[in-house]
């Protein structure tokens, strides 16, 4: 979402800046239209974790009969289908609902492993300076150099595994980010001080980071973290669109999106609302994104 | 200059890490290599020879080795597929994603400019909310999924562009355009952000008071002014651009290094995959290195500034 900034001194700089926090928005109005993203979001986690017990869906499941029935039709089996149905004859609607949660838990697990990973590197390389913040910066500038999508296309494609794979291939160049800002903030609050009077009194630097450095980075990461959630959904749903994602057994966006694309004289409704629901989940999350990184990102936004 | 010694040996670091990393993963992969290759009829004698000819028996480090000495003479293995030198595949298929790439970025470039430029003149106006928000939607949107819109609506509905492969210059339209959208986005914001900070310069107050037009004030001294984060950024985006490539040229059948990267792991030909990677990424270094030196020979500050 957020260009970040290009070099570990730009970011170094914008972390020890004063926090910029806007008011309020103080129109109802502008409030509302704040709130939406928020609602958005909140759809999709109940659709992600209530649906798929309201709607009965099988991938393996391929009703023939069915096939390529257009939205508001009726199945042989006298349901409707809301979102009409694919080339197998299965669901639409229930494929946007399965979706969702498989994008959802994808998500949350490729940021939770990043943020965990980034966050122990940028903190112990900023916290601690010297030779090993020299070293850890610049494998963070080295990896951030290389197109993270190809990395993953290819650990995940060549790999072949299912969800660990992909998990770890999208969190592989997800973590640098993360590092990067938890590093800024390392850096800054290192020479605080309230850090040098906790190291007088002989606080260990284990506990010198729990206590007096993370706190500072959470707010930071988290802010950051949101967008990246976002990054991540569309990065997996572009390693099942290109059939190096998760197995065929899964319902992913992606790969509905993909199947769509071979009947889109036909049945453009495959792809189109597999796409919507994408989309729609990464616009809400990345003006999240943008919310928290104004508010708690302390100048990272541009 | 040693500073540029410096950034040229990391530069290389760089790329040696990066054909570590694809080594690994590709010697990390499910099954035998040689089996993959001659398929489910070859008998074992065929497969032990070909391991040993493809270096398999040796052990991992030996075989590491033996793959930095052969990238160092440039020789990236043969495809057995394809039956010749994985590099020439790569380069068959090199001139089309530059190409694509080359467009996109002039397109993104372009409407970015005009767009930002709109945006950043007044903060707050009409244009500037309406451009921060498409820019928002534009880089949200995933690509391959607005690529596959564009065909269903130019392309199958309007029956106005073809929709997949190459060759014309209408075969370049929606490729270029699809992958040029995020980066729009991109340069917009950066433009309008940059602008922004540029207007509060004490230069521009004098510009205004003596007497020059505000259409002269904002082309001559804001606009180019805050051309130069824009290019910055642009330059390190090619990466990113690059990744974005990989992805758009599978929707649209383009015939360049992304199709042929996707088409070599559905096929287990890795000695393409690896080749294909380590083009991308030596051109991605090159590129990112070309700017440092770039910035260092523009702008002293860098030079006195520059960290140990």
């Amino acid at each position: 979402m957020n260009p970040l900034p290009e070099t570990l001194e730009a970011a170094t700089a914008a972390a020890t800046l004063p926090p910029a926090r806007p008011s309020r928005p103080r129109h109802l109005l502008a409030r509302v239209f704040a709130a939406v993203p928020f609602v958005i979001l909140g759809c999709y986690l109940v659709a992600a974790v209530v649906g798929p017990l309201l709607i009965d869906y099988d991938p393996v499941d391929t009703p023939l009969v069915d096939r390529l029935l257009a939205p508001g039709s009726r199945t042989s089996a006298g349901e409707l289908a809301v979102l009409g149905t694919d080339h197998l004859g299965r669901d639409v609607l229930a494929q946007v609902v399965y979706g969702a949660r498989t994008s959802v838990l994808i998500g949350v697990a490729t940021v939770v492993v990043a943020s965990v990973v980034g966050c122990c590197v940028g903190v112990i390389a900023g916290y601690s300076g010297g030779l090993v913040d020299t070293v850890l910066a610049r494998i963070m500038d080295i990896t951030l150099a290389f197109p993270g999508i190809l990395l993953a296309i290819v650990i995940a494609g060549v790999l072949d595994g299912g969800a660990v794979v992909v998990v770890a291939a999208l969190a592989v160049s997800g973590w640098i980010g993360i590092a990067r800002v938890a590093r800024g903030v390392a850096v800054s609050v290192r020479s605080r001080p309230w850090t040098d009077a906790a190291r007088m009194l002989g606080v260990r630097p284990a506990r010198m980071i729990v206590r007096h450095v993370l706190p500072f980075a959470a707010g930071p990461v988290v802010a950051l973290a949101t967008v990246e959630f976002a990054l991540v959904v569309l990065a997996e749903a572009g390693l099942s669109f290109l059939g190096v994602g998760l197995p065929a057994s899964t319902v992913s966006w992606g790969q509905t999106i993909a199947n769509g694309k071979e009947y889109l004289a036909s049945a453009w409704w495959i792809s189109a609302f597999a796409g919507v629901a994408l989309a729609g989940l990464v616009v809400s999350v990345g003006l999240i994104g943008d919310a928290f990184t104004q508010r708690y990102g302390r100048g990272f936004s541009r | 200059m040693i500073a540029v010694v410096r950034r040229v040996l990391v530069a290389l670091v760089v790329l040696w890490g990066v054909a570590t990393v694809v080594f690994f993963i590709v010697r990390a992969a499910p099954g035998d290599p040689a089996t993959a290759l001659l398929g489910p009829d070859a008998d074992a004698g065929q497969v032990a020879a070909l391991r040993e000819s493809m270096g398999l028996n040796r052990p991992l480090v030996g075989q590491y080795a033996a793959y930095l000495g052969d990238l160092v003479t440039l020789d990236l293995g043969s495809s057995h597929r394809l039956g010749r030198p994985a590099i020439d595949a790569v380069a068959e298929r090199l001139p089309a994603t530059v190409e694509l790439t080359l467009a996109a970025t002039l397109i993104a470039v372009v409407a970015g400019l005009v767009l930002g430029a709109l945006a950043g003149r007044r903060a707050g106006s009409v244009w500037d909310r309406l451009v921060s928000t498409a820019t928002i939607g534009l880089q949200s949107f995933p690509t391959f999924w607005v690529g596959i819109m564009f065909i269903l609506l130019f392309a199958l509905t309007l029956g106005v562009l073809p929709s997949a492969g190459a060759g014309t210059p209408a075969h370049l339209v929606l490729p270029a355009v699809t992958l040029a959208l995020p980066f729009t986005a991109i340069v917009a914001r950066l433009t309008r952000s940059s602008m922004a900070d540029t207007l509060t310069e004490s230069y521009i107050l004098t510009a205004r008071a003596k007497g020059l037009t505000e259409r002269q004030v904002l082309t001559g001294h804001v606009l180019r002014n805050s051309l130069v984060p824009v290019v910055t950024i642009v330059a390190l985006q090619m990466g990113a651009l690059m990744g974005g490539a990989v992805v758009v040229e599978n929707v649209f059948a383009w015939p360049g290094l992304g199709s042929l990267i996707v088409d070599a792991i559905g096929n287990r030909d890795y000695a393409v995959v690896q080749a294909a990677t380590l083009v991308i990424a030596t051109i991605v270094v090159a590129l990112n290195l070309l700017v440092d030196l770039a910035y260092r020979a523009i702008d002293p500050r860098i030079r006195t500034g520059d960290r140990a």
